[in-house]
């Protein structure tokens, strides 16, 4: 077959990249805090990923001291997974998204860091258990009776559907928490990931049945009242889903739960 | 003493059974088990969430025929088999597509936002290898959708209590405990080599365990890996199945590798856009004039010549994908008409994917989550310019050999021990980790089918294995696992001892290289004995690895050296397995032997490890004996064909893929194929 061709003709351009790497060796290990700097070679189409793939083969740094390959956490590559989540240049974004060339037009230096509201891991990679909790604390699921055979789902218009699909693509990447203000070490705030899936399942026509559980999951400390409306998630969203918007939503179905929802009872 | 069934040992331990692997085939086969009262611990290499089957774009198939065009699950089981070139086993087929309706319903009530019909109810569209609008889908990023819909489900498990048999709840024990961020290293065998448990590690401290289990599934996915770039996850090494396959399981047809015909060419990845686009009427064409120096946009229609629907106007740009592929591989690599740059002043190995026809509303609604890759990767606008793609490999219709019971109506006996189990007692496969369902080429929209099927089937017939279990792997000697865990231990630390000079990620590449080089879309015997040869000194390069990272934490590069030994391991009996196929059959095109030779190769290929020395060697078997449930079982790699007689294929010829079930006169429809086309796959 053919992509090889591509990785035959890499050298003569002779131009290089230079990647800046924020790495310590674990959360209680703060004496290996380092900054470590590599140069490769550039490819057509690079991307941070394959970048550090390329460190990978070559774990040498600019001084040329040779060192452990650089840790960091990605799956799919084409930002549907979540995974690959970092401060690239101090934003945070899907590092397989960020291509080599819109960064560094002029050989400027890459400077990447790992997340930092969440545990680290170690070098890029940080923990993100806590996002996979606050989905089972705001029950993001459908109460389904079963797998067995019970026909099809209720019927939904096309507008329903419409609104539904893009706040089902939230793929827990963390970018809305690190950039929430209101997200940190003093805070339980749960943040507008989790929020947004509330909306979406209290939107569902079976969801719905349990929409009071979930928003009584919301509705003390750390819960939607907690949103400083900073508006930071929605810039951030790698999937552009209307958080803002979701935590209104949400906001305003806690606030009709907490006036009249002992009347429903 | 307890019965070997029983939720709980006389201590009050929880008697579980394993899964590992939490996409789509992983998560069905654990709720399943949930339903059946069986508590489940599931293993993942990443968080289940992140698991590959989020890349699945299209949709998945299911005959619910809502648009009147008598589409039924018998057309879909007659085309799958006819576009799989008849390699696979029918019965599970015909359970597949039998069960695909209920299924999507399923997935439908679990809140899966599918596309909807003005009338509110499920949209389908179009997909390669069949004329019926067959294809349910979420945008253009259904395989996320359906993961995250399961991902809930199991999510709720994991705040479910355990109940003991008398139904009293098992204090602080929940029905799944998940364990994400571990890798699988083997299964632990007892002294009649049934799977007893598994050992794994724990990716962020490096600790290493043992985990009884009265049964164990691997739902791990494919090896996509093995070819270095393709459109699989960096996660999809296919170690799991070598890893058991270096234990005894038999790996099958691991020759039968696809290769989708329309990819972004990438550094690190080649991006898949889906088969979708085509199902939408996205177009594939190149130039007439091969250095036609306009843009893409701005040649008229006079000038461009649309070779897919030319060369079959009977399916058109939906022709199944290894015959697509081998077209765009025709056109670019032999007749050099691939897209002309005036950059470099070549012919691209790219063709032109246009949807620019289409209204972009409806784009919008139906395919923005592909668009938007290609968006974000390449820079363009694919609205209003055409989409410049080429292959990539995509998918493994081989894996690890599984086993089926046949119910007399010609599909699975329901709740059957056999289905899915591997020739290792207690060991099961599900997902594209199976072999199962593709024979020698997939159809679009069958894989997200083919492992939530599976997952449907694995459960119950684990539920079913542990129910007959003379001895629960709760009541062995814990020796069996203090030795399984001290084994795999040992080799971790020869691991983290490596001192040579190659580097891991080097011989990687190298062997990614070769493997896309050679064993992709056209396999000559000639080259394949030069793979084997290379693949041979990767194996004693291996050997000389050098592993610069020692830390006790998060280390990546020691799990890579550990993965890269069962990727060379899987790599060889890829190429060995394509070596050995001399006829053409699906996405297996050998230009030496063009047609298909049923005579002779309508059969599944039987690959058992033998190792010699530090080499790895492939054994080909034509039969198993293995024992399930007490029971010996002996079985042979002769496909069942009970309910589609083979034909050649002629996707030249409109409803050729379904003329037996829907009785139209076409070609070799009442099963005589004729002799001088038989096979004629491209």
């Amino acid at each position: 077959m053919a992509q090889e061709t591509s990785s035959k003709t890499k050298k003569s351009s002779g131009r290089t990249v230079r990647l800046r790497v924020h790495r310590q060796d674990g959360p209680h290990a703060p004496e290996t805090k380092r900054v470590e700097e590599f140069e490769i070679d550039w490819h057509p189409q690079m991307n941070v990923i394959s970048a550090l793939m390329e460190v990978q083969r070559n774990p040498v740094t600019v001084e040329g001291k040779t060192v452990a390959p650089i840790v960091w956490e990605s799956v799919c590559l084409e930002e549907v997974c979540g995974s690959c989540t970092m401060l690239v240049n101090g934003k945070v974004r899907q590092s397989c998204t960020a291509l080599i060339d819109l960064l560094s037009p002029n050989g400027e230096v890459v400077d990447l860091a790992p997340m930092s509201k969440f545990p680290l891991v170690r070098d890029l990679q940080v923990d993100r258990a806590r996002m996979f909790d606050d989905l089972k604390k705001v029950k993001a699921w459908i109460q389904l009776d079963g797998t067995h055979e019970l026909g099809p789902g209720p019927r939904q218009s096309p507008e329903n559907q419409e609104e539904a699909y893009p706040l089902s693509r939230c793929m827990t990447c963390g970018c809305c928490m690190e950039a929430c203000p209101q997200v940190h070490e003093g805070s339980n705030f749960i943040g507008p990931a989790a929020i947004s899936q509330v909306r979406l399942f209290n939107l569902h026509p079976s969801g719905k049945m349990h929409a009071a559980e979930r928003l009584e999951t919301l509705m003390g400390e750390g819960g939607v009242a907690d949103c400083g409306k900073a508006q930071n998630c929605v810039e951030v969203c790698p999937k552009e889903i209307p958080l803002v918007d979701s935590i209104a939503q949400v906001s305003r179905q806690a606030t009709k739960q907490m006036l009249f929802g002992w009347l429903l009872k | 003493m307890a019965k070997a069934a029983s939720t709980t040992t006389e201590s009050g331990k929880v008697r579980r059974v394993i899964v590992v692997g939490g996409g789509l085939a992983g998560l069905t086969t654990v709720i399943k088990l949930c339903e059946a009262g069986v508590p489940v611990d599931l293993f993942s290499l990443v968080p289940v969430k992140r698991s590959h089957s989020v890349c699945a774009q299209g949709g998945i198939n299911a005959s619910v025929n809502t648009k009147g065009e008598g589409d039924s699950p018998k057309v879909h089981l007659e085309e799958t088999v006819y576009g799989g070139d008849f390699l696979a086993n029918q019965p599970p087929v015909k359970g597949m597509a039998d069960a695909a309706p209920g299924i999507v319903f399923m997935l439908d009530r679990m809140g899966v936002p599918f596309n909807r019909t003005s009338e509110g109810l499920l949209d389908f569209r179009r997909f390669g290898g069949t004329l019926f609008h067959r294809t349910a889908f979420a945008g253009a990023t259904t395989g996320q959708q359906l993961l995250y819909a399961l991902d809930e489900q199991v999510r709720r498990y994991e705040t479910v209590d355990v109940e003991d048999d008398k139904g009293i709840i098992v204090r602080g024990e929940k029905m799944v405990r998940k364990f994400e961020f571990w890798d699988f290293l083997s299964i632990i065998q007892d002294d009649e080599g049934r799977a007893r448990g598994i050992v794994a590690q724990d990716l962020k401290s490096m600790q290493i365990e043992s985990f009884p289990g009265d049964a164990v599934c691997l739902a791990t996915g494919g090896p996509g890996i093995v070819f270095g770039r393709s459109t699989n996850s960096v996660i999809n090494t296919g170690t799991a199945a070598g890893s058991v396959y270096r234990q005894g399981a038999c790996y099958a047809n691991g020759e039968a590798i696809q290769v989708h015909p329309t990819a972004i060419p990438g550094a690190d990845k080649l991006r898949l856009i889906s088969e979708s686009a085509r199902g939408e009427g996205g177009r594939v064409w190149v130039p007439k004039d091969p250095k036609e120096k306009r843009r893409g946009k701005d040649v008229p229609e006079k000038d461009r010549e649309y070779f897919l629907e030319d060369k079959y106007p009977g399916y058109g740009n939906l022709v199944p994908r290894d015959i697509a592929s081998r077209e765009l591989f025709l056109k670019c690599f032999h007749e050099n008409k691939g897209v002309f740059n005036s950059k470099s002043g070549k012919n691209e190995l790219e063709v032109y994917l246009d949807l620019t026809h289409i209204p972009e509303p409806t784009l919008r609604r139906k395919l923005a989550g592909i668009l938007e890759i290609y968006e974000k990767f390449v820079g363009e606008d694919p609205y209003h310019n055409p989409m410049r793609v080429f292959p990539a490999v995509h998918y493994s219709m081989g894996g690890l050999w599984v086993d089926f019971e046949k119910s007399a109506d010609g599909g699975l006996v329901k709740g059957s021990p056999r289905n899915q189990s591997t020739n290792i007692e207690g060991l099961y496969a599900a997902g594209e980790c199976d072999y199962q369902y593709h024979g020698a080429n997939r159809l679009g929209a069958n894989s997200l089918l083919s492992c939530i099927y599976a997952g449907l089937v694995t459960g119950p017939a684990m539920a079913t294995y542990r129910a007959n279990l003379a001895k629960s792997s709760w009541d062995l000697s814990s020796s069996l696992f203090d030795k399984a865990e001290k084994r795999e231990q040992q080799n971790y630390d020869a691991i983290l001892k490596m001192d040579g000079g190659e580097n891991p990620y080097v011989i990687h590449k190298e062997l990614g290289d070769t493997m896309l080089r050679d064993v992709t879309i056209e396999r000559h015997n000639g080259t394949l004995e030069k793979v084997l040869e290379k693949i041979g000194e990767y194996e004693d390069r291996y050997q000389k690895i050098g592993v610069t990272d020692t830390s006790p934490r998060a280390n990546q590069g020691a799990q890579f050296v550990r993965h890269l030994k069962n990727m060379l391991v899987i790599a060889r009996v890829i190429a060995t397995g394509a070596k050995n196929r001399d006829e053409s059959r699906g996405a297996h095109f050998k230009p030496e032997f063009k047609t298909r030779d049923d005579a002779n190769w309508l059969r599944t290929t039987m690959a058992l490890y033998k190792e010699d020395g530090s080499r790895s060697e492939v054994n080909f078997v034509r039969a198993l004996d293995y024992n399930l449930c007490g029971k010996p079982l002996h079985v042979t790699d002769e496909v069942d064909i009970s309910l589609v007689t083979p034909r050649a294929r002629k996707y030249e010829q409109a409803g050729a893929a379904s003329a037996a079930a829907t009785n139209t006169k076409a070609d070799g429809a009442d099963g005589k194929a004729s002799g001088k086309e038989a096979g004629a796959s491209a």
